[in-house]
């Protein structure tokens, strides 16, 4: 069954399956950003998400701040044993977080949702299976 | 010059950093710039605004549009203007990785790389003022 | 004495036609009324235009003051010229046919002015002096405004130039070549980075191979171009192979102290192909031991 959280002017958290889906879809201020941030955390505690998977497709920007964010969330889903995922970043956003410095060498990324998705069952799966941690 | 009145913004919350986000992409767009060209000044422009409230106790950055007849061709210039403690080893500041004891780098080295022209002022005590451009017309 | 200004911009009045006319057949002796380039209906008409746009602008100054093109007064008359001028450009004028344009305006204007004037030749001078001392700042506008807008052509075309000589192939599904080909300037060198990450999310890659072979001097700077180029794949969710690796290339990037986690690098296009495609394989592999996605609702792992 999916689940949204309706919070007014948030951004929505989906529950698809056994991992959370957060599709960014506009400028984020900094509140919201970390906003954002503490929610998700809570959520895939509360509902022990083993992914998490967000699209940043249609973010035309992405700064240090917000690539910070996504390198956190990351590093919490995985204390909080949750495989994670970035999906859809713009070329020109690659480049210039490229240019800016930023790698996210911890972030796990994906072209799109679907082949992001495929990614998470790989690696939840594969931690199963005894491969992973 | 019939280029159109610069446009302020003030910087002293963290939602204003958004605000100039936006302001910065309206005007890369009414020039026509590429959306890697805007992705990069907008990107630039998120630091330094970023830096003015973090590291410079709040500010505010100055904007002009030059149009296709201006000397260089179309572009967009701002200005960053705070009037914190200032910086006392610039060189040191540009440099990636540069800390203030935040734990947060102050993006100056890559807002240089984002832009076509990069100038600092900044003195202990003086404030800090950034100035970059971005132009369409290379030179 | 009656005013300078009044003379000549009411000798143009006067004569108008004969000026306009004897400024045509000048363009023509010249050499630069090129019917070839530009109908001379369309040439008339701008001779028309400017010479009206001149007599009010003359009207409207003090000639015997310094010339001002800034000033308002020639605002319209520069509009002209500048249209006129990125016409002609577009159509493939030399520039020196462009000055000639405005400059073999002079011969009619003296002669007008020495059939008026002749009986006080010091006023002739002056009068003569003050219109050729216009038409040349007209003149060397046109060629300011000539020199703008060849620029931009030609900063297009080497664009178009770029984009053309920066070819992505499509070597199988999901996997992109980028043969690199001659020196990577950084200016060239952004614009294939910007090619490569947008077919990569046209074609929906997996994998990109950026060859090197065919690029002779690999120095500090274009090996930290293929590196952010590889950073930008990877963020984007590819996955980035260097192919065409010579020894001195490998020294250059552990000398720069980079780290490459995620950069796969190959001795060749083939050998990068090959890898490609195993893992590939290997990707399908896992997806069909470990069952379709989403299996049953519940999946429990034991």
């Amino acid at each position: 069954m999916d689940e949204f959280d309706p919070g007014a002017g948030e951004v929505q958290i989906f529950e698809v399956q056994d991992c959370l889906l957060v599709a960014i879809q506009e400028d984020l201020d900094d509140r919201a950003v970390l906003d954002l941030q503490d929610r998700l955390t809570e959520r895939i505690s509360k509902t022990h998400a083993r992914g998490v998977l967000i699209d940043i497709s249609a973010l035309d920007v992405v700064d240090t701040f917000i690539g910070r964010m996504l390198g956190s969330i990351a590093r919490m889903a995985a204390i909080l044993d949750a495989a994670s995922v970035l999906v859809g970043m713009r070329p020109a956003v690659a480049i210039t977080l490229v240019e800016l410095g930023m790698h996210l060498d911890e972030v796990r990324t994906a072209l799109n949702v679907d082949r992001g998705l495929r990614l998470i069952r790989e690696q939840i799966d594969g931690r199963a299976a005894g491969n992973g941690r | 010059m019939a280029d159109e009145p610069g446009l302020r913004i003030e910087i002293r919350r963290p939602q204003d950093i958004a605000s100039v986000r936006r302001a910065v992409g309206k005007a890369m767009d009414s020039v026509g710039a590429s959306t890697l060209r805007r992705t990069r000044i907008v990107t630039a422009a998120s630091e330094l605004a970023r830096n003015v409230l973090v590291h410079g106790g709040g500010g505010r950055v100055e904007m002009q549009v030059a149009g296709r007849e201006a000397p260089r061709g179309s572009g967009v210039i701002l200005t960053f203007i705070d009037e914190g403690k200032g910086i006392a080893d610039i060189e040191l500041a540009l440099r990636d990785g540069f800390t203030t004891g935040t734990g947060l780098g102050m993006g100056l080295g890559g807002a240089k790389r984002l832009s076509d022209e990069f100038k600092i002022t900044s003195a202990p005590g003086q404030g800090t003022t950034v100035r970059i451009a971005s132009w369409l017309r290379r030179p | 004495m009656p005013n300078s200004s009044k003379n000549l911009d009411a000798l143009l009045r006067r004569r108008f036609d004969s000026i306009l006319n004897a400024w045509i057949a000048a363009q023509s002796s010249e050499g630069v009324l090129r019917r070839d380039l530009m109908r001379e209906s369309e040439i008339r008409q701008q001779s028309r235009a400017i010479l009206d746009a001149l007599a009010t602008s003359v009207s409207r100054v003090d000639i015997n003051e310094r010339i001002d093109l800034d000033a308002d007064e020639w605002a319209d008359l520069k509009q002209l010229l500048k249209e006129a001028t990125d016409r002609r450009v577009e159509r493939g004028f030399t520039p020196s046919e462009m000055a000639t344009f405005i400059l073999s305006l002079k011969q009619p204007f003296f002669e007008g002015l020495t059939n008026e004037l002749a009986d006080s030749p010091s006023d002739l001078l002056k009068q003569a002096w003050s219109i050729s001392r216009i038409l040349d700042q007209l003149g060397l506008y046109t060629n300011e405004v000539y020199i703008a807008e060849r620029e931009e052509i030609i900063q297009r075309q080497q664009t178009e130039m770029m984009e053309l000589s920066t070819p992505v192939v499509q070597l199988w599904d999901k996997i992109l070549a980028l043969p690199l080909i001659g020196t990577l300037d950084s200016v060239r060198a952004q614009m294939v980075m910007e090619n490569l990450l947008q077919a990569i999310v046209e074609r929906g890659a997996e994998f990109a191979i950026v060859d090197i072979t065919g690029v002779p001097t690999v120095d500090t700077l274009v090996a930290q171009h293929l590196l952010k180029t590889a950073a930008a794949v990877r963020l984007m969710g590819a996955h980035c192979i260097i192919s065409g690796i010579r020894p001195q290339i490998a020294q250059t990037i552990v000398h720069l102290g980079v780290e490459l986690p995620q950069v796969v690098t190959k001795s060749d296009i083939q050998s990068a192909l090959a890898h490609a495609l195993r893992q590939m394989q290997a990707q399908t592999y896992a997806q069909t031991q470990h069952g379709p996605l989403f299996a049953e609702l519940g999946h429990h792992r034991g």
